[in-house]
């Protein structure tokens, strides 16, 4: 089996596996079980000044559904932790004590005033935790008064307070990021200016789930009316790989190591997250889907696929970094075509409808009067959309045309790449 | 039938005889339909619907069941087949739209069409919600005879349209086979009458029960006091199998005893044979031969002269038979019914053995089809004795129209009566405005 001990900032932990800061990491109770399920680490539920917050007592969460109720997005209007400062730092000195070997991180969230920071990092540092996960991102309430996202989304405010988080701490200080901005590469290189150690992405999405059908309110909402929560779970993960390629890729940005965060709920989507450039992960929403025991597979299924590869988890991180790029860059004389494997085609005609009205009419219905499903190479545009809905597994995939010529432009297949940057069609193209 | 030493009342208790005629495939909650729903590819030019003697657009259907849009969802149904309620109940799914889905492929195992489609539309029916709107009057009035799945079909077709009808019917409640053919444990409750209930509260369709063609009214009377006459008359006359001992007390039509079973109050007073034999190899062999069992007769054989194969019955039918503890024999044909009053077995030729086959027997079904009564409209063109009709349901007489059993191609099938009603129905209107 692989070995998934992981150094993150010279932090140590038995597995890449952090818990976010979030509900399942307020306590220590919740923590406890946690570690004992086998998770590598916690990030404590972001700490702030006394007297603590007041959360709302009506519903917190709700959820996008399946018709299986299957959870595939989920949003929360929870705030920082409602508990005073020393209740929680009593309980993480003594997590820490009781589980020297796992990551024990402390999200922290101050106004901007460098003297809260100054007085209270020193305190946390003190209980024994590892590191400081500064919290720039939480998109409500907080963020109403001038903390989370209201900071995370000014380069110069998060810039300004990693600055004097750095002046206090003497761990390592993460900073993590808010989705809610244009570009998250901003942020990255102010956090990196301010001294971070490191960034962890993506916080949660601005979010309001629906309607309530029979009320037209919005839903959920607290005695009639509602807010906008933090959009979290498997639906986002796109959006965060990007986010994540995004700081991975860009040459400023490159070496700042990142936790990556953002819909993880199998070792599929933590290998996503590591070859996309993040060092490690943290979950949180799968876990309150589930429950903590799905590290299992989380740890098992990472191992395994590690042993297939034959990589070592410092090998698997960033692996598919250099082939994210820009757009101008993809090569445009490449040609796929789409094909379907006969014998797996059950004829439920998808492809084909999907083709026709939304796409470039490139799959027949019907052939010699049979109903038969066919690519048109000579319609085909090799744009994936076939393959994107078809229900079965394999059954269409995309073939490179190698030699001759594109059936649809008459254009012949050349070995040389072109990209739009020389393209002749683009009047701002570069000289070959 | 009448009870002798034999043939008594009252074998299994109340509590067995509800157990045994519960509903055969019991309703999806909401959750289990919502899932099911899900298994929908939302084919294109979908399988299923082709497979659908009345083309409902089932992918079309079930997406509004994955919204929750269930009035839609039946609307969708019921439009296409205003027996879309008992059509769910009683299909054969399994050689119709669930035999052409495309999940066999892989998984041999259909979306729930059937379930799925009786999930839509229970609501409507429980509620009697109107879904369809009567079109301006046309002044025009339609005779139907028979009051069963094509003419029911047929007569709210034409009352959307506009139109008048006048149903009659032979027997004293509507419904045809439905009411007094189909298994008891298939459409509970009482769902027939539920049905005809819905089906006449569009309004514009009288109804004129037992009244028979040829004896109570004729065909030349309705021709000339009315627009247009559709006949859907059915097959009211069982096939004889010609042989000696069909005269002996014990000796039934399958028909006519599920029609008693169907009408029993009380099922426990229903005169059931302890020695039941079968002779047949369609749904109502299988109907009788089940419904037997579940009165309680010891023991049940159904005896069909050819093989599994070419039995009409589906595989479904023939192994919800076997699960219910009903023997059934293939290639042989009954030579002779024994017994001096009453019958005490039945005889069979076999290919097997030269001594062919005997099943001691104190109540034999006969189930070997029914033929039209052609009294009264002996004018009308038939084949095989049964009526000759175009596409359009139209016969050779001009101004009559016919459609489900009694036609050329009518399969036994409600669907398909459903669909024959509906065309003559379309048929008539474009008829009457033509004029």
């Amino acid at each position: 089996m692989a070995d998934l001990k992981t150094k993150f900032l010279g932090i140590s932990s038995p597995n890449p596996f952090w818990l976010a800061s979030a509900p399942p990491t307020d306590k220590a109770y919740n923590v406890n079980r946690a570690f004992e399920a086998g998770w590598g680490g916690a990030v404590w539920k972001t700490l702030g000044e006394d007297p603590p917050i007041v959360n709302v007592s009506g519903p917190r969460y709700s959820a996008l559904h399946s018709n299986d109720r299957r959870v595939i997005g989920f949003n929360n209007i929870e705030l920082i932790t409602d508990r005073p400062l020393q209740t929680n730092l009593d309980e993480m000195r003594q997590i820490k004590k009781d589980w020297p070997d796992r990551a024990l991180i402390a999200s922290v969230m101050l106004p901007m005033h460098e003297e809260s920071w100054a007085k209270y990092l020193p305190m946390i540092e003190d209980t024994g935790v590892d590191g400081f996960e500064l919290n720039f991102g939480c998109p409500h309430g907080m963020s109403e008064r001038g903390m989370g996202a209201a900071v995370g989304q000014v380069p110069e405010y998060i810039q300004m307070a990693t600055e004097w988080a750095k002046k206090a701490a003497s761990i390592p200080v993460i900073v993590k990021l808010t989705p809610n901005v244009a570009s998250v590469v901003p942020p990255a290189k102010a956090a990196q200016n301010g001294g971070a150690d490191a960034v962890s992405l993506i916080n949660t999405i601005n979010s309001i789930m629906r309607v309530d059908y029979d009320t037209l309110t919005m839903y959920p909402t607290t005695d009639g009316m509602g807010t906008h929560g933090g959009y979290c779970g498997e639906a986002v993960k796109p959006i965060a790989l990007n986010m994540v390629a995004e700081i991975a890729r860009t040459a400023e940005t490159a070496s700042l190591p990142i936790s990556g965060i953002g819909g993880i709920t199998n070792w599929r989507d933590a290998v996503d997250f590591l070859a996309l450039g993040a060092s490690n992960v943290q979950v949180c929403t799968a876990a309150m889907v589930y429950g903590f025991r799905i590290i299992d597979d989380l740890a098992d299924g990472l191992s395994t696929f590690l042993d297939d590869k034959q990589l070592t988890l410092n090998q698997l991180v960033g692996k598919a970094v250099p082939s994210v790029t820009d757009w101008q860059y993809l090569n445009l004389n490449y040609v796929e075509k789409a094909v379907i494997d006969q014998d797996l085609c059950i004829k439920c005609g998808r492809c084909h409808v999907v083709c026709e009205d939304t796409s470039h009419q490139a799959i027949t219905h019907t052939v010699n009067g049979e109903r038969h499903f066919e690519v048109i190479d000579a319609e085909c545009v090799g744009c994936n959309l076939c393959v994107s809905v078809c229900p079965v597994d394999s059954c269409i995939s995309m073939e490179r045309l190698v030699a001759g010529s594109d059936p649809r432009t008459g254009d012949a297949i050349s070995d040389d790449k072109r990209n739009w940057t020389n393209h002749p069609n683009n009047p701002m193209r570069k000289a070959d | 039938m009448a009870s002798n030493a034999h043939i008594r009342t009252g074998r299994l208790s109340q509590e067995e005889l509800e157990e045994n005629f519960a509903d055969l495939h019991p309703p999806l909650s909401r959750s289990e339909a919502l899932i099911e729903a899900d298994r929908c590819y939302f084919c294109f030019d979908a399988p299923c619907t082709t497979a659908c003697p009345t083309g409902i657009d089932i992918p079309g259907f079930i997406q509004k069941i994955r919204s929750d849009n269930l009035r839609g969802s039946a609307n969708t149904i019921l439009s296409e087949n205003i027996m879309g309620g008992m059509c769910a109940r009683v299909c054969p799914t399994e050689i119709l739209c669930e035999e052409a889905c495309v999940r066999n492929t892989h998984e041999e195992k259909p979306v729930e069409i059937g379930l799925l489609q009786r999930y839509s539309t229970d609501p409507v029916f429980e509620s009697g919600d109107q879904l369809f709107e009567r079109a301006p009057s046309s002044g025009k009035t339609i005779a139907i005879v028979g009051g069963g799945p094509a003419g029911l079909s047929c007569a709210h077709r034409l009352a959307v349209l506009g139109h008048d009808v006048v149903v009659f019917n032979r027997d004293s409640k509507l419904g045809g086979l439905n009411e007094y053919g189909i298994a008891a444990y298939k459409a509970i409750n009482d769902f027939a009458q539920t049905e005809v209930d819905y089906i006449l509260s569009i309004g514009g369709i009288e109804v004129r029960c037992n009244s028979t063609l040829g004896s109570d009214i004729e065909l030349d009377e309705l021709r000339q006091n009315y627009d247009a006459v559709f006949l859907g008359i059915g097959l009211a006359q069982s096939n004889n199998l010609g042989i000696a001992g069909e005269d002996l007390d014990g000796v039934f039509n399958a028909i006519e005893y599920i029609s008693e079973l169907r009408q029993a109050e009380d099922k426990s007073r229903l005169p059931v044979g302890s020695d039941v034999v079968v002779i047949g190899g369609g749904m109502t062999a299988i109907d009788v031969a089940v419904q037997s069992k579940r009165l309680g007769a010891e023991q049940v054989h159904i005896v069909y002269r050819r093989g599994p194969e070419q039995m009409s019955a589906s595989v479904f039918e023939q192994a919800l038979a076997q699960t219910s503890g009903v023997t059934i024999h293939h290639w042989a044909s009954p030579a002779r019914i024994l017994g001096a009053d009453h019958v005490t077995g039945v005889e069979f030729d076999t290919d097997s053995s030269e001594d062919g086959m005997r099943l001691a027997a104190d109540v034999v079904f006969k189930a070997i089809g029914q033929r039209m009564d052609s009294s009264g409209i002996e004018e009308i063109a038939t084949e095989s004795g049964r009526f000759v009709v175009d596409i359009h349901q139209k016969t050779s007489l001009d101004g009559v129209w016919a459609g489900g059993d009694c036609v050329v191609g009518g399969d036994d099938l409600t669907v398909s009566a459903v669909q024959h009603g509906k065309i003559a129905a379309l048929s008539i209107d474009q008829y009457l405005r033509d004029a």
